[in-house]
């Protein structure tokens, strides 16, 4: 039964691992032999889908646009959230409660719900296919999540640490800057990985934000499937170069994810 | 454990968090529930109209049908994910080289693109040229995702259990190592059982992860729409049109703002009520 047990995470990883594998092979197959019927692995081994992404500039601008609003987002949400979750960690106000929980029910808020009020409120302030504006609308979910982590990690170090710092003559721009911030890096990673994941995936408020300028990969994707055919080689091999950024992103968080997780409430 | 100091300016910390989501929030809250209670002939003119709108959707079969098959999706992938994503948890070695790779590779589905994750199940599904469509094929399953109602949810849900069950394992995962070795060691003087071990020490020492988990499905299931709309289109027929692909149908295409914006509330009013019980219910007893 112990031995069995072992075996329960490696099928789970080989199950997660297939749909991935068919997407990246696909993507190095000819649209020949795509189209002539089932083959494990590609026949005749090509680039050419990849050489026609990285050719065309509809294509790689596409990932610039998606990994500028990204990292935007990554950082608006963080710095926003520290002081915020600092706050709910540490003091309590008037309505802190009930102002938590409100944050977290903009989670709840269907992007599908929002599409069109969006449009209207950033072409309004004329930030309509800005980088900027993609960023602030995905700050709607990733903040109250990055409130959420950071608060958890900071409700674990103890308020000895703020004290003892003002007893020494820090003050609080300075300790927090100084002290605080370096002793939860693994909650800023963590928090960051999340806001870093989920403002990369989305695609319905990016695609309604945008039109050419910072348009996403993933809309340049869909919309080049639908007016140029079913390119399938193509699509994969886009579908598959997206896979890189997320891939990146979790190894240089691999030691957070292990250790860091468990030092919050996450 | 931190305790906290009672202090009013506290308000100042959150003034930014507050700004930026209310900005995104507030305002095109607003604008729906405006176009929610009014009534348009086109040329932006538009006419008070109460809550006709509500009236008319809540006693709509369609809406009826589309929350019913909705509620149901989100029943099913929560009692998959669940179960699966804490037994991973559980046979996952606790340290050595393999827990970062493990770690890596569980995590890498929830980095894929929403449309590319429709978009490579949709190949894969593909009857005569997809590896998982030509496998049931060939074990004599009829199978054939655009044309029969069964193996379009069976798609889905396994798309579901592929793309988010990770996050149940790595939620669970971390909520497990947190636990002291000491722990396991007075369980072990005791001679406390497997079962009990997970039921006594691991199930509470989860409880508040799992809490976030079960959150985090329940509300991301509820709004889903990319992955559905790219793999199946909510085809065939409306057999998948879940919520938010009936309510971009109405909304953006067909452009009844009216209903679509007294559909959206009404959704929102059930995600919300449902989350609020229960994180009421999970944190009762806690210091917050």
């Amino acid at each position: 039964m112990a031995r069995l047990t072992r075996y329960v995470p490696l099928l789970y990883i080989l199950f997660l691992m297939l749909p991935i594998y068919w997407l990246v092979s696909m993507s190095f197959k000819t649209t020949n032999e795509i189209l002539s019927g089932l083959t494990l692995w590609p026949q005749n081994f090509t680039l050419e889908n990849y050489a026609t992404i990285f050719t065309d500039s509809t294509w790689y601008m596409g990932y610039v646009n998606s990994i500028t609003y990204v990292v935007l987002n990554t950082i608006i949400s963080v710095a926003a959230a520290l002081p915020a979750a600092y706050a709910f960690s540490r003091y309590r106000f008037l309505g802190d409660k009930h102002l938590f929980f409100w944050l977290l029910t903009n989670r709840m808020a269907p992007a599908a719900v929002f599409a069109l009020p969006f449009f209207q409120l950033y072409s309004s302030v004329g930030l309509f296919d800005t980088h900027i504006a993609v960023a602030l609308a995905h700050t709607l979910f990733n903040i109250p999540l990055a409130v959420w982590i950071l608060e958890g990690f900071m409700r674990g170090v103890p308020t000895e640490l703020d004290e003892t710092a003002y007893v020494d003559g820090y003050s609080f721009p300075k300790f927090f800057v100084k002290i605080f911030v370096p002793t939860i890096t693994a909650g800023i990673g963590v928090a960051a990985f999340f806001c870093f994941m989920f403002s990369w995936v989305e695609l319905l408020l990016a695609k309604t934000l945008t039109a050419v300028d910072a348009k996403p990969i993933a809309a340049t994707m869909t919309r080049t499937a639908s007016t140029s055919g079913y390119q399938l080689g193509l699509l994969a091999a886009a579908g598959s170069l997206t896979l890189i950024p997320g891939a990146v992103v979790i190894y240089f968080v691999r030691n957070y994810i292990a250790k860091g997780f468990a030092l919050g409430r996450v | 454990m931190a305790h906290k100091t009672e202090n009013p300016r506290a308000w100042l910390f959150v003034a930014p968090v507050l700004l930026l989501v209310a900005f995104n929030a507030f305002i095109p809250l607003m604008a729906v529930i405006n176009y929610s209670v009014q009534e348009s002939f086109g040329n932006n003119l538009f006419f008070w109209h109460g809550i006709g709108w509500f009236e008319q959707i809540m006693n709509s079969e369609r809406f009826q049908a589309t929350l019913l098959r909705q509620g149901f999706f989100t029943f099913i992938i929560l009692a998959i994910e669940l179960p699966l994503g804490v037994a991973i948890a559980l046979t996952m070695p606790k340290k050595g080289f393999w827990v970062p790779v493990c770690l890596v590779l569980m995590a890498l589905p929830l980095l894929v693109p929403w449309n590319v994750v429709g978009a490579m199940w949709n190949i894969f599904a593909l009857p005569d040229l997809g590896l998982l469509g030509a496998t049931l094929n060939g074990f004599g399953w009829e199978y054939n995702m655009t044309s029969d109602p069964f193996d379009a949810w069976f798609t889905m849900i396994l798309m579901d259990v592929w793309h988010w069950t990770s996050l149940v394992v790595l939620l669970s995962y971390a909520g497990l190592v947190s636990i002291p070795d000491a722990f396991y060691q007075a369980a072990r003087i005791d001679g406390a059982s497997r079962l009990s071990v997970f039921r006594f020490i691991e199930l509470p020492k989860m409880k508040h992860v799992l809490t976030i988990a079960v959150l985090l499905r329940f509300m991301d299931s509820f709004k889903i729409y990319t992955e559905p709309f790219v793999l199946t289109g909510g085809g065939p027929g409306n057999s998948t049109t879940l919520l938010s692909i009936d309510l971009v149908k109405i909304g953006l295409g067909q452009f009844d703002l009216g209903p679509a914006a007294a559909m959206s509330l009404i959704y929102f009013l059930i995600v919300l009520t449902f989350s609020w019980i229960f994180y009421t219910l999970m944190t009762k007893n806690d210091p917050m």
